[in-house]
């Protein structure tokens, strides 16, 4: 997609913001874009930093917390009142949320 | 537009399909997939939510230990080797029926993998490949307003209900299943009943296909005969039901025959099923399709099942429904057909239930596979949906061997128990239908039946016996059909003889 940078990583050029922008559906400027890609190709060379690391001697790492089998019982607790959770969205309908029109795809 | 479509036996003397399946089971379980709300099905819409299938912030999701034994278990019945330790993944996508922009999933780590399952066609098996088995979480549920039928084109909102975001749901993939050739559409059929059968088995899902706890997305492609590669293939979503299944990849490979002989290529692409008319419709292109961005879920933790556990969840698995049909048509003396055809009609659990309640095989299957499925028909509803018992039709067989009621009269019996009458033995008392014994009743219907037709007596005394029939014939008329013709017979014989 992009030339890797000369650090070794992968620089995010405009056309990557612009498909990441349409995936996050927001509608971003032709200025925004160029200055994005600027600013977010910043943001991973310094993570890539980290890639100077020597890890050759150490397992990868798999979660922040040493754990496993963290689960509970398939037991029922209370869920919220509906008029609670309703309250909490825009806009709702026929005790459901209402969202607008769903463009482009059919489920 | 309707797509032009190639006759089916013409298509397989050019090409052959290969067919894949993806399925998607929601799990039985009582309470959701990382929170403790309730599954119950058909509830008020968005009273099963909280924090967590909300995707509130700052709310954290907990696994339900039951759905890792359950995807476990259904990895084991289809043979799969089960993951030492694996990742939940988050699938990144907007849609409004997700709520917190992603699904909870599976990805590169999936909880069971190369497993297989045999299904038979035609007498024939067929080796399906299970590439993986993994656990995610159920969407909501979108309602389209505004345009018609409740579709999305045209509509000018969508309704959501978030009572079925967060439901445990494993999904099963096939490998590619090359070789099934004309019988590809029953081949894929046939493994999602299999599938269906073990896993309610398993008690893991009640697997309703009309409900929405087993859905199935249907990959088809077509490749010409001999050829080293693989066509394009589509994958058609939508199929609710194990026919549309069939007719699906039936349409599909209709439908991609047409586009290759007309020298074009088949779009890589998703379709939608119609089960009003057959047909299949584009969906979302490939080209356009989301990029999910997996990446590790970092609020659970790692699953890593004990090796013992896995075991004792093995050795615990209940017969499987292919070892049951063996057993059962051992038991019953059944050729490989009759077998079928008793799977077939949906009547194996009935007919393993009658028997149970202690009705011999041989009369239990000829209830529900003859008056029983005929009465099935007849209303437009599955046999489990009459309104009668297996123990029920035990008691009504017991009844014709014991000779209170005969054939025509258990028929007449059958009609009060579908009618909510009560058991057999009260229909009888409450009906009066039992047979008719030697009674005053039974001996004055024989003597008007003689005297009412001295003609046939005649016949009768002159040696043409068969005349006899007339005469059992107006006494089960006068009786409505409560007397024994064999008595009937035999003492209209005695009296034509002494007389």
């Amino acid at each position: 997609m992009s030339t890797p940078s000369p650090q070794g990583t992968a620089g995010l050029g405009r056309d990557d913001v612009a498909h990441l922008a349409r995936l996050a559906r927001l509608a971003l400027t032709d200025e925004e874009l160029d200055s994005f890609a600027g600013q977010l190709s910043a943001v991973l060379d310094a993570v890539a930093e980290v890639g100077k690391a020597d890890v050759a001697d150490v397992p990868p790492m798999t979660h922040a917390v040493p754990l496993t089998n963290v689960t509970r019982p398939d037991v029922v607790t209370p869920s919220l009142p509906r008029d609670v959770v309703l309250s909490q969205a825009p806009a709702a309908e026929d005790d459901r949320f209402r969202v607008p029109q769903i463009l482009g795809e059919e489920e | 537009m309707s797509d032009t479509l190639v006759e089916y036996h013409e298509l397989l003397t050019r090409y052959e399909p290969v067919v894949g399946l993806e399925t998607h089971v929601e799990l039985g379980t009582a309470s959701k997939m990382f929170c403790g709300c309730a599954t119950t099905f058909g509830a008020e819409p968005n009273t099963q939510t909280c924090p967590v299938c909300l995707g509130l912030p700052g709310s954290l999701p907990v696994v339900n230990a039951e759905a890792i034994a359950a995807t476990i278990r259904i990895g084991l019945a289809l043979g799969c080797r089960i993951a030492s330790w694996c990742r939940f993944a988050r699938k990144n996508y907007f849609y409004p029926d997700i709520p917190k922009g992603f699904q909870t999933s599976q990805y590169d780590e999936p909880l069971c993998t190369a497993g297989h399952l045999d299904v038979e066609v035609d007498g024939e098996t067929y080796r399906v490949e299970i590439e993986r088995v993994h656990l995610e979480e159920d969407t909501g549920k979108n309602l389209h307003v505004g345009g018609s039928t409740g579709r999305i084109h045209g509509a000018s909102h969508s309704l959501v209900d978030f009572n079925r975001a967060g439901i445990p749901l494993v999904e099963i993939v096939t490998r590619p299943i090359p070789g099934a050739g004309a019988r590809a559409p029953e081949v894929a059929r046939a493994y999602v009943a299999e599938l269906r059968d073990i896993v309610q088995s398993l008690g893991a899902s009640d697997v309703r296909m009309e409900q929405g706890s087993l859905r199935c997305d249907v990959n088809t492609s077509l490749a010409p005969i001999g050829s080293l590669e693989w066509g394009t293939r589509t994958e058609t979503k939508n199929v609710n039901s194990l026919r549309s299944v069939e007719r699906a990849v039936r349409y599909e490979m209709r439908r991609q025959a047409a586009v290759l002989d007309a020298g074009s290529r088949v779009r890589q692409e998703t379709r939608h099923f119609h089960e009003d008319t057959g047909s299949t419709s584009p969906g979302r292109s490939k080209e356009e399709a989301t990029d999910y961005r997996y990446f590790p879920e970092p609020d659970l933790v790692p699953v890593a099942p004990d090796e013992e556990w896995v075991a004792a969840l093995a050795a615990a698995l209940p017969e499987l429904p292919a070892a049951r049909r063996a057993r059962l048509q051992q038991e019953w003396g059944l050729s490989g057909t009759e077998m079928t055809w008793l799977v077939n009609a949906g009547a194996l659990g009935l007919v393993e239930a009658t028997v149970a309640a202690g009705a011999g095989p041989a009369d239990a299957r000829k209830w529900w596979l003859g008056e029983l499925a005929r009465r099935a028909n007849d209303a437009g509803v599955e046999l489990t949906a009459l309104a009668v018992t297996p123990a029920q039709v035990a008691e009504l067989g017991r009844l014709v061997a014991d000779g209170t009621v005969n054939d025509k009269l258990a028929r007449q019996v059958l009609d009060g128990v579908l009618a909510g009458e009560g058991d057999p033995a009260q229909v009888v008392r409450a009906r009066g239908l039992a047979v008719m014994g030697e009674s005053d009743e039974l001996v004055a219907a024989v003597e008007e039946a003689l005297a009412g037709n001295p003609d046939v007596v005649a016949k009768v005394q002159a040696g043409k016996v068969a005349a006899l029939g007339a005469l059992v014939g107006a006494v089960m008329r006068t009786t409505r059909g409560k007397a024994d013709a064999a008595t009937v017979k035999r003492m209209l014989e005695e009296r034509v003889a002494g007389s």
